[in-house]
């Protein structure tokens, strides 16, 4: 009984955990950048969301469609100022160093944050906030419910995208061989300023439906980060629908693990599943490339 | 040579500083900037001279804290807790490295920062209550002590690290850093050398987080994991001067003393120009504040030779 409305929490947060899984992942599988700030992005994009909604009571679900065009262009802004001079270097050195800048960002937007919002929890509580479905015995909060289905409705759109329109071919191509991409005509920077800003979109998005349906405060940056570097570890590069599926299973390991070991070690099961794959199985991060 | 002579004269100026002043802030200040040295140099010889980038440096930190302070505070005397909080570190630090280390990119960094997390969050779970120094430790709490110690702390770490770097195992470890696949073939193993770094990094630092649980009065037990020790030591070894032995001292002193200054009106304030500091420093000037200095030098002299000749 627990259990299973456990589960039902545990697949609606999950398809967040897709959503923010996502937007790194695309960084990351194109640009080969490992942006460990994602999480503030996304806090970000939360913020955005609860300011329009205090401030002109612009209703969440609506605001998303300022928000994510916003964090596109801070995306746009961060990979003109910072990225792109990381991505001139080889591969090895570029991880390191948008490790480490990204580390740096974390740092930046978090005191920004503090400074300009307080440490306060926020949370966006429209008038439809309370309402669930009922099915039998089980409750399925709507707010939550409609996240989801936007985040697989956002994510399948990606997928379109990516799969026919000329600059999402762009993307693919240019994440599968950048030098192969280039020698066909595909303005490698371009597109790579493009994927990083539609992942700092995605992450703004999610930040979004994160202040909806639970709580944003400055410091959630490095959870949700850690949330989508799990996921991207479960479900490997490449595959927007992977990253769904495998933060959706992140979700539901997190709700089972939550029924039997209680709440206060929900984090650490995710983790240990984390380092677990790190260690065994590392090539769901890296796949074929050494 | 130069550098020595430097860098023994600030050693005796900060052993005999005590003599001309005892006051409280000042000694706090003093052991602040003795931790953060130990913190940056021991992230510096990993992630510095080994290359192994890690953002979970407070794992280790943090284990040498709970170690030390459970055991000291238990009578353990204070020279085998530390000693036992180093080891701890150590041997979880090898134990993470033995399989991360055989392969590349990023896995070792994200790793660690998912260790620290989890260290942080199973502590806060197991250990909600505060650590305070019992009592009767209390009354006896000296600070020149903890002053002393700290500053043994730092130095050990400074030599330690530049007598490494000139032996023969430092510059295998740093031949690895600039070519795994070159020092390879010249019979410089790459998955010992870098797991003889790490070994030594994580036995310092935990050493370190032994010293702040015997300074520090009381602190959540959560605290000495959280990624703010990761933070700390990362920043000062980049804006410092990453991979050299003075940065990471050069930018304890530069960090410790504007986060004071910048205390008094303008909190957090410090963190906000120290990342973008360090951004900037990863970016354009990547040997950081040693590098800086060593231009302008450059500079001058070239200026004041165009005049003379």
């Amino acid at each position: 009984m627990i259990l299973t409305q456990q589960l039902i929490l545990g697949v609606l947060v999950g398809g967040l955990y897709g959503l923010a899984a996502a937007g790194l992942s695309l960084t990351f599988g194109v640009l080969r950048v490992l942006n460990v700030a994602h999480g503030e992005l996304l806090m970000l994009g939360g913020y955005g969301t609860f300011w329009l909604f205090t401030l002109w009571q612009i209703d969440p679900f609506l605001s998303l469609f300022g928000v994510g065009p916003a964090l596109f262009v801070l995306g746009l802004v961060l990979y003109w100022a910072l990225f792109q001079f990381v991505v001139k270097a080889h591969e090895e050195v570029r991880i390191k160093n948008s490790l480490l800048i990204g580390f740096g960002l974390t740092l930046v937007f978090h005191t920004l944050a503090i400074r300009l919002w307080t440490a306060d929890e926020r949370a966006v509580t429209t008038a439809y906030a309370g309402a669930v479905i009922k099915i039998g015995a089980f409750a399925i909060p709507l707010v939550r419910l409609s996240s989801l289905v936007l985040a697989f409705a956002i994510l399948t759109a990606l997928h379109l995208f990516l799969t026919k329109a000329r600059w999402g071919r762009a993307i693919r191509a240019t994440a599968e061989d950048w030098e192969a991409a280039a020698l066909m005509g595909i303005p490698v920077g371009r597109t790579y300023l493009l994927a990083f800003a539609l992942g700092t979109a995605l992450a703004g998005i999610a930040g979004g439906l994160v202040s909806v349906s639970y709580s944003i405060s400055p410091s959630i940056g490095l959870e949700w980060t850690l949330k989508a570097l799990i996921v991207v570890v479960l479900a490997g590069l490449g595959s927007l629908f992977g990253a769904f599926a495998g933060g959706i299973l992140l979700g539901v390991a997190e709700a089972t693990s939550a029924v039997f070991l209680g709440g206060a070690y929900r984090e650490v099961v995710g983790l240990v599943l984390f380092l677990i794959i790190l260690l065994v199985r590392p090539q769901g991060l890296f796949g074929g490339r050494g | 040579m130069k550098l020595l002579m430097g860098g023994i004269l600030l050693a005796v100026a900060f052993a005999a500083f005590p003599l001309i002043s005892q006051r409280g802030d000042l000694l706090n200040l003093g052991i602040q900037i003795f931790l953060a040295v130990a913190l940056a140099q021991s992230w510096n010889l990993l992630g510095g001279y080994a290359g192994q980038i890690t953002l979970g440096h407070a794992a280790f930190f943090g284990l040498g804290a709970l170690v030390t302070r459970a055991l000291w505070v238990n009578g353990v005397p204070l020279v085998l807790a530390l000693v036992a909080g180093a080891l701890v570190a150590t041997v979880l630090g090898v134990l993470i490295g033995l399989p991360a280390f055989r392969l590349r990119g990023a896995y070792f960094a994200i790793g660690t920062l998912g260790l620290a997390e989890i260290l942080r969050i199973t502590v806060g779970n197991l250990m909600p209550e505060i650590s305070t120094i019992p009592a009767a430790a209390l009354a006896s709490y000296n600070m020149l002590s903890r002053y002393y110690l700290t500053l043994g702390l730092a130095l050990l770490c400074v030599t330690v690290v530049a007598a490494l770097i000139h032996s023969r195992v430092g510059l295998g470890i740093q031949a690895v850093r600039e070519d795994e696949a070159a020092a390879e073939a010249s019979g410089v193993g790459a998955f010992r050398h870098k797991l003889l770094a790490l070994a030594l990094s994580t036995a310092l630092v935990g050493l370190a987080g032994g010293a702040f649980a015997y300074y520090h009065v009381s602190y959540y037990p959560q605290h000495v994991f959280s990624p703010v020790w990761t933070f700390d030591a990362v920043l000062i070894t980049f804006v410092g001067g990453v991979g050299t032995i003075h940065g990471p001292v050069l930018g304890a002193l530069f960090y410790v003393i504007l986060k004071e200054v910048l205390a008094v009106r303008l909190v957090e304030l410090h963190l906000l120009i120290f990342g973008v500091l360090f951004i900037l420093v990863v970016l354009f000037l990547p040997g950081g504040l040693v590098e800086a200095w060593s231009r302008a030098r450059r500079l001058l002299v070239r200026n004041s030779r165009s005049r003379y000749y």
